[in-house]
Parts: C-alpha cells; structure tokens; sequence
C-alpha cells in the first residue's frame, strides 16, 4: 500500500515598499526599466565613508503592512549587517533586521483559514548582475545598482499551507492586502513582490515535520503552485523510493518547469549578524503607531462585513467589491446619496463593468464610466425608470462615451413606459391575439399570465414596466 | 604659527593668504623628505584656495573663522575630487565622489586643505609603520614613530608643515600621537561630530577631532567641526557650546580624579613623574584632587580587539574589487577577483583583523566573543557614568611610555595594542577625552597628560587644558618654528 503525503508550507516574501526615495538614501525608486546605474549615489554604490539615513516613510508604509496583518508591532527593533560577498552588494553587507524585527505574530485570512505570521522585517534590495554578451569591452557580467537599496519588507509566514493551492491563495491574499494599504504596489512582474517557499512533506495526518528544502524564484502566484505542485512530487518519489530529502535551497526554472539543486546545508552561508553600528534603534512609539492605525483604511475584511450590513449585498458582490480598494472606493462613490439602489450598483458592477474592465484587461481607475453615472442609472432601475435591460443598453451606451444617464435614456427612449394608457392598449391587443393564453390564465395557470407578459412587452419593445403589465393583465382578467 | 593667529591676522589683512600658505609650503619642501608625513600634498588645490580666501577679502566679504588656515587631513576623510587612499594598496587611484562632513565646514569657514597625511592601514596601528606607502617619523626624534594611527597629521603640524590637522580616533589614534609629538589632540565624545565621509575602521568608535599645538586651536577646531549632520544617524543633536569663551575660565573648585588602574606599577617612571607633576599644576590652580576607581579598566583592551576588529571585518567588506579600488590584474573567476584584489590590496595588519573579526562573529562563537565583549563595553561605560557622578574630569596619562623607536614593536602585536591601554577605556564609553603635552622625558620626548570628561562636556577638558597650558608652557624647540 502507497503511503499519502501531505505537504507543508511556509512563505518568504519580499515586497517593495512604495516609496518615493530608497532605504537608506535619496536616490529615486523609479529605476525600473531606466539606464543602468542611473539611480545611484555614493551610498547606494557602497563608496568608502558613507552612512545610512533611514527614510521615515518606508517605516511609515512598513507599518501599515505590519497592522494590516495584525501583527504585534515592537516599540523598537534593531537594524543588523546580514555579511556576505556577491558583486551585487555593495557594501559586502545586506542592512537588515535580525533578532529584533519591527513586527511579529501576526495572521491573514486566506477563505477559510488564519495563516499566523512569524514576523516581518525591513531590509534593503541588492542591485542586479547582468551578464553582457557581445561587444568586447562590455564582455563578462555587468552589475545595475538601481535596484540596490531599495527599501523592502520580508513577510515571514509559519508554515502553515497545507497545499499548494493554499499557498497561491496565500500569496494572493498577501498581495491584496499589501497593495490594500498602500505599503507595495506588488506589482510581481516588476519585481516588486518576491516569494520563496520553504516546503517539506511527511506521511499524512503526521505531526512530525519532514526535512525542509527552500525553493527560491518564485515571482508569480502560478509559480509558486507549479513549483510546489513539481516538489511534492519530487520528494514524495525519492520517500517513497527509500530515497531521502536532503536539507538544501533550490531554484525554480519556470522555462523546465523544475527545481534544481543551488546549495546545500553544508554550503549555506554563515551571515555572521550584528547590530549595525550606523544606524539606531528604530523606536515606535504609541503616538507612532497609534498615527499610522489611524491612517490606516478601512481593511478589506471589515469592509466586507459593512458591505454586507450597510447596503444589504450578497456575500458574494461584498467579497468581490472589497477585494480591492478602489473597486470598494468606486462602489462607495457610485451609491453615495443612493443607498437603496446599492444593489443594484453591485449587481451593474459585478456584471457589466468588471466584463469590460477584464475584457480590456485594465484597472478600475481606467473605467470609461464614473462612478456617480453607474450610481445614476443604478437609481433609474430602482425607481423604475430603466428595465434591468434598459440599463444594460445604457451602460454599453456610456461605456463608449455616451452622455449623462438621464439624457442618453431619453435620447435612446430606453426609458421604461409606466403610463397606464399606453399600457392597458398593449395589454387589451395582447389578450385578443393570444385568446388561448388569456382563457388559461383566467382558469390560475400562472405560466399563461407569464406569456401575455411576454406578449405585452414584444408589443412595447421591451419598455413596457413588467411589473405594472403583471397587475394589469390580472386586472383584466378579474383575477 | 598656530591656527587662532593666523586666521586673525588673514582676516585683519595683516598676511595674505597666499603667504601663509607659501610659508608652509616652504616647510613642507625642508622637512618633509625626513619626515613623511604626507601621502599627497595638494599643491595646486590649495594654491586655489588660498587665493580664493585673498579675493574674497580683497572684494569686503566677511571671512570664516578659519580664514588661510593651511589645514592637513588624514588620508581617511574624503575630499571630493582628490584621491583617498587610507593608507592603503587597495584604495590607491580612488579618487573621493563628495566631501566628507567636516570637509564641508573646513571649506565654509575658509580653511586652505593642504593635503592628505600617512596614516596606519585603515587607521589600524600606532605608529603609521603599517601605512602602505611609507613610515612617518616623529620630527623630535627622526629614529622614533610619530604614533598613530594618525601620526601624518600629527607630525605635519608638530614641524610646522601644517598649522592644524584633523585625524580620526578610534581607540586613542588621535590622543597618542598627540603624546606622542607634543601636540594637543582632541577625541570629541562618541556623536559630536559627524563621521559622514569619515573611511569607516569601527563605526560605533570612530571620531573625527583635531590635533593642533594649543588649546586655543583644538577650541576653535571643535567649536567649527561640532554639531548635528543629517547624513549621519549616530551624530548628536545637542547644540554647540562656544568653547572659545570657556579658556579663560581656570579650574578653580573642578573635581580631578587620578583611576587607579591608569597608575599600576611598571608604568615608565618618566610618563608617571610627569603627570603627576602635571596634576600637581591643576591642585596649585585650585582643582581638587582625589583617587578613584574605574573597576573594569583591565578588560577594556581585550573587549576592544574583538568589537573593533569585528565592525572592521564588516566594514572593509566593500573593498572587494568589484566597483573602485585595487582589481588584482591576475583574477580569472569571481572567486579570484575577491582572494587576489584583497589578498594583494590589504597588508597584514588588515588582514589580521579582518581575520579576528570574521571569526568572533562566526556562528557558535559570537556568544563568546562578540556579545561577551559588548556587556563588557556596557560594563566600562558604567564605571565612567559612576565616576562623573564624582568628579568633573578624569587625569591620565595618554600612553604608558614616550614614543618608542621605529620598527621596535613591528613584530609583536600585542605589546603594539598595549600602547593604547589608557587610551582606549575611554573610546569604549564614548567620552569627551583629550591629549596635552605636559613634559619631556630625558631622552628629549614628549609626553602627554590624557584629561577625561563626561560625553559632551568638551567644554571642562578644554577649560582645564588652557589653564594647564597657561601655567605651564610647553617648549617647543626651536627647530619647529617655520
């Protein structure tokens, strides 16, 4: 009999901090896809006799992560040299945070599970090698320091994904909340989130913990389910070989679709930490933390529960608008003064305005209709005005640069007829052509009301208000 | 002439610039051949200056308070444009991107920068034996070493080439060579002046301070150099006292405490003779004196050569090849390019530190040695904080003998360390502490009286060196007056 493994797993991610400036000096962080070495300054090129300045707004941001995750944030924390040589550190040290992070225990959601933090820490970027090929003076490998000093937090999780679809979940879930706050744009293309996983598997239902291999490299959130999908398989064939899982850091190649052996315990790095002696104690106090909780926004999961309170939706269009700020800021724009149509805003949303935005593949914030206009013709549904169909021809109309609601609904005649005239004409044509229907309906058969319905609002062109027609044709019939 | 002097007489049109300048320019071309206190003289920078301070007179500008002043620099401050090699292999050709801090306010307050002095490897030595490029001697003896590690400094303002010099201090680099060449050195306390600029040895140690002939210019000196600097974390924020207005002011009613440690037997009978001859000076101008403790004293040298050496094997991390400095020719891996450029840039006093450091902050010994030596430090520190809450000042004396001759302790490292015993209990607790010369021994050296002062309380050291310095004048022989 094959044993069942499980898997068990806990993440490292870097997130870059959405600062203006860099960690420690005033070098601009907008080097992305700028000219090598064009965002640099003596500290940031490790130049002899430079200092660290720490900048106070990637404190501040770091911050807002750290409450965001609810993590226990520590009234001072210490920045220590983490020494190790590679060409695209500077300084032959990494400034970093080691036994005193500025923010412990915390814990995220992730549907329907609490993932516990273990900690998060601040700690500069290092620059990038690029290996150069071609012309003879640029041959062999070139470093760009743009990157190097970048400010980042590392989010340590404790290792408790039990799967790799849990782990995806994680990270999206991190990445939602990060970008939530403020503190990163987390754009993982850019490199602006980074996540390395640490991963071991034991028989299922075990409590021991198997031998652990960190996989690094992983910079998407299928990646990260790939490569922990390949390990699991990985190490579940060497155990179930009589193999055995050696202690070791591996890197994910996405092209293979495979991890590959980088080091081994034996050659790991012995980093040699201590307290930097340039820069002191970052201390937070109450008045601190009390400041960035109070700038802090509204956090999705309290959002959600006031989303579903407040305007009454679905759990479903609750989670979805919360799921980002700005489609929450938009939805909350859009009902402002209208608060009885709240649904059907929610409803418009999830429907027509997410389709496009998807189909175009661009944000909230490139939504070629305003918030206050859905909220409008959110409102013409409500007060009957505007069939749910009639709202959908307007939408498409204001998407493509239509004019307000209220003139396009006029301009369109989308607007629906609740004139008792025009409607009883409708009705009385309808009963005499479809006889049959009407004898059915007078004998309580409710499908046949349904029919005349139909045939009241084929007559209309659809803008006949379905629910006086109902009472109409009841009338009618004396029912 | 001393740097108060001249500043005044450039400012006062009494001498030009340009002809003080000349005037050591002269001395520099007499003595430093014998001397070498120099890595690079800055000639024609300094002919710019200089000129510059002239123009600026001649046009009614109100002068800086260094006005023409012929300033020399340790080769570890970093001067924009100029190269900074910190007595090291591995650093020549670098030239510096910026100015250090104190670069900056010599340049505000009109100082000519004349040039850049030997210095021991990264600051690490007592005797500039281990620059890279060449020994200095002590002008008072040409057989004998200047001290160190800022001995370039030191004998460039002892035989007039210089009228002031900034060196920096880390465990008595300053105040030992000041001893050593009878000259007055200043370590300012642990973040009165900023080290931004400053080519790191051990971070939580090293201060900039300067070395002159009188109290009046170490006054002025730290009065332009002191202060809050944004670029640096670790320097303070409190104000600036005026030192200058401090030097008339006696030592009437100051509380002196002689350590006992500082007297152990086996001092030199000549070094001890003369400071407490001196200390007898401060008691006849109405200090009082008294014994007292600093318990921990014994263990401050040891704890020194593993914190310094551990911030040291960090710090010269970035001397690896890759981005400035020395690129071993030879290198054909990256491997290579680490073990050949800093196997061939550093010398061995370096490397032997950096040895010492890497290890006491390896995994399973940094408990031992790392952590161990900083509760020591902690330790030393209280012993001071206690003391201070009964005297004002502590007297020491600044090294346990004279300058002792060239090559003398090359070969033995340890009795090299022991020179700073007085000198580094104090670097260890961050306090204000200054070097002055009160006597000569028979063999025609100097020797220096080490005063002590709580942090930020430069302002006594300086009070009681003035008096000191009126009641009992140093002679200096004839042969140093340019």
């Amino acid at each position: 009999m094959s044993i069942r493994y499980e898997m068990v797993v806990g993440l490292e991610v870097h997130a870059q901090l959405a600062t203006k400036s860099k960690l420690f000096c005033s070098c601009p962080t907008d080097g992305f896809g700028a000219p090598p070495n064009s965002r640099v300054c003596p500290l940031c090129t490790g130049q002899p006799g430079t200092l660290p300045v720490l900048n106070r707004k990637a404190v501040e941001l770091a911050f807002r992560a750290a409450l965001a995750l609810d993590c226990r944030l520590a009234p001072f924390s210490i920045f220590a040299r983490k020494n190790y040589f590679y060409p695209d550190l500077p300084k032959g040290y990494q400034i970093s945070q080691y036994e005193h992070p500025f923010a412990q225990n915390g814990r995220l959601q992730v549907k329907d599970k609490s993932v516990r933090i273990h900690r998060i820490h601040l700690e500069e970027d290092a620059g990038k090698l690029l290996h150069a090929i071609g012309s003879k003076e640029l041959d062999g490998t070139l470093v760009d320091f743009n990157r190097g000093g970048m400010p980042l937090i590392e989010i340590v999780s404790e290792p408790d994904m039990r799967s790799s679809e849990e782990a995806a979940a994680y990270l999206s879930a991190l990445k939602e909340i990060v970008q939530y706050v403020g503190a990163s744009r987390c754009d993982m293309e850019k490199g602006e989130m980074r996540c390395d996983a640490n991963v071991s598997i034991r028989s299922s239902g075990s409590a021991e913990l198997g031998v652990r291999v960190e996989i690094k490299n992983l910079n998407s959130v299928r990646a990260v389910k790939e490569a922990l999908d390949h390990e699991f398989e990985r190490q579940s064939e060497l155990l179930t070989c009589g193999g055995r899982v050696l202690q070791e850091t591996r890197l994910w190649d996405h092209e293979a679709g495979t991890t590959r052996a980088m080091r081994s315990k034996e050659e790991a790095h012995d980093y040699r930490y201590f307290p930097d002696p340039d820069l002191t104690p970052l201390v937070a106090d109450e008045a601190f933390i009390e400041k960035i909780r109070s700038e802090l926004p509204e956090l999705p999961a309290a959002r959600r529960q006031r989303f579903l309170s407040e305007y009454g939706l679905s759990e479903y269009d609750a989670g979805l608008l919360t799921s980002q700020q700005a489609l929450a800021d938009y939805f909350e724009a859009a009902v402002r003064g209208r608060q009885a149509a709240a649904k059907t805003a929610a409803n418009l949303m999830a429907t027509e305005l997410l389709a496009r935005l998807n189909a175009e593949d661009v944000g909230i914030d490139a939504s070629k209709v305003k918030a206050s206009d859905l909220g409008e013709l959110a409102g013409l549904v409500q007060d009957g005005t505007l069939s749910s169909k009639g709202a959908k021809a307007a939408f498409a109309a204001l998407w493509a640069g239509g004019d307000s609601p209220a003139v396009l609904v006029q301009k369109l005649g989308l607007a629906q007829v609740s004139d008792e005239g025009p409607l009883r004409a409708w009705v009385q044509e309808a009963l005499s052509t479809n006889a049959q229907a009407a004898a059915d309906a007078k004998a309580g058969k409710q499908r046949a009301v349904g029919a005349l319905v139909g045939a009241v609002m084929k007559l209309s062109c659809g803008q006949a208000n379905p629910a006086m027609v109902n009472r109409l044709i009841k009338e009618s019939l004396g029912l | 002439m001393n740097a108060s002097s001249i500043a005044r007489d450039v400012a006062s049109g009494k001498v030009s610039a340009q002809e003080v300048l000349s005037r050591h320019l002269g001395s520099i071309r007499v003595s430093e051949p014998q001397v070498g206190a120099f890595i690079r003289v800055m000639e024609t920078e300094a002919m710019a200056m200089a000129k510059a301070v002239d123009e600026k007179r001649r046009q009614g500008a109100r002068l800086g308070r260094l006005a023409g002043v012929p300033v020399a620099l340790k080769d570890n401050l970093q001067v924009s444009g100029v190269e900074t090699t910190c007595g090291s292999r591995i650093l020549q050709g670098h030239v510096a991107a910026y100015d250090a801090a104190v670069v900056k306010r010599l340049k505000s307050e009109d100082a000519v920068l004349l040039g850049k002095t030997n210095m021991d490897e990264f600051a690490m030595g007592s005797s500039t034996e281990n620059s890279s490029f060449h020994p200095t001697k002590n002008p008072w003896n040409l057989g004998c070493v200047p001290g160190g590690s800022s001995g370039g400094s030191a004998a460039a303002v002892t035989c007039g080439m210089a009228s002031l010099a900034l060196g920096s201090d880390t465990g008595g680099s300053i105040r030992q060579p000041a001893a050593f060449c009878g000259l007055v050195g200043l370590k300012p306390s642990y973040g009165r002046v900023s080290r931004y600029g400053l080519v790191a040895f051990a971070s939580s140690l090293d201060q900039i301070g300067p070395l002159s002939r009188t109290t009046e210019d170490a006054a002025l000196a730290l009065s332009i150099l002191a202060g809050p600097d944004a670029q640096d974390s670790t320097c303070s924020k409190k104000s600036v006292p005026d030192y200058s207005a401090v030097l008339g002011q006696g030592v009437k009613g100051l509380r002196v405490g002689l350590p006992k440690e500082y007297f152990l037997p086996g001092l030199d009978a000549e070094v001890e003779g003369s400071v407490r001859g001196a200390v007898e000076v401060l008691r006849q101008l109405g200090a009082e004196i008294c014994e007292v403790s600093l318990p921990h004293t014994r263990y401050a040298v040891a704890a020194y050569y593993i914190l310094a050496p551990a911030e040291a094997s960090s710090n010269l991390a970035r001397y690896d090849g890759v981005r400035y400095g020395r690129r071993s020719p030879s290198a054909r891996n990256l491997e290579e390019l680490y073990e050949l450029s800093r196997g061939e840039g550093f010398g061995p006093e370096v490397k032997r530190r950096i040895l010492l450091g890497t290890y006491v902050l390896s995994a399973g010994y940094c408990d031992a040695y790392y952590n161990r030596a900083s509760r020591v430090r902690g330790l030393i520190r209280q012993d001071f904080k206690e003391v201070f809450k009964k005297v004002d000042l502590l007297a020491t004396p600044t090294a346990p003998t004279a300058a002792f001759r060239l090559g003398e302790k090359s070969s033995d490292p340890v009795s090299m360390y022991l020179s700073d015993v007085f000198t580094i209990p104090s670097s260890m607790a961050g306090n204000a502490s200054l070097s002055i010369p009160c006597g000569v021994n028979r063999a025609g050296l100097p020797i220096g009286l080490q005063l002590i002062a709580d942090d930020f309380q430069e302002q006594t050291l300086l009070r009681a060196a003035s008096a000191f310095e009126k009641a009992k004048p140093f002679p200096r022989p004839e042969k140093f007056s340019s």
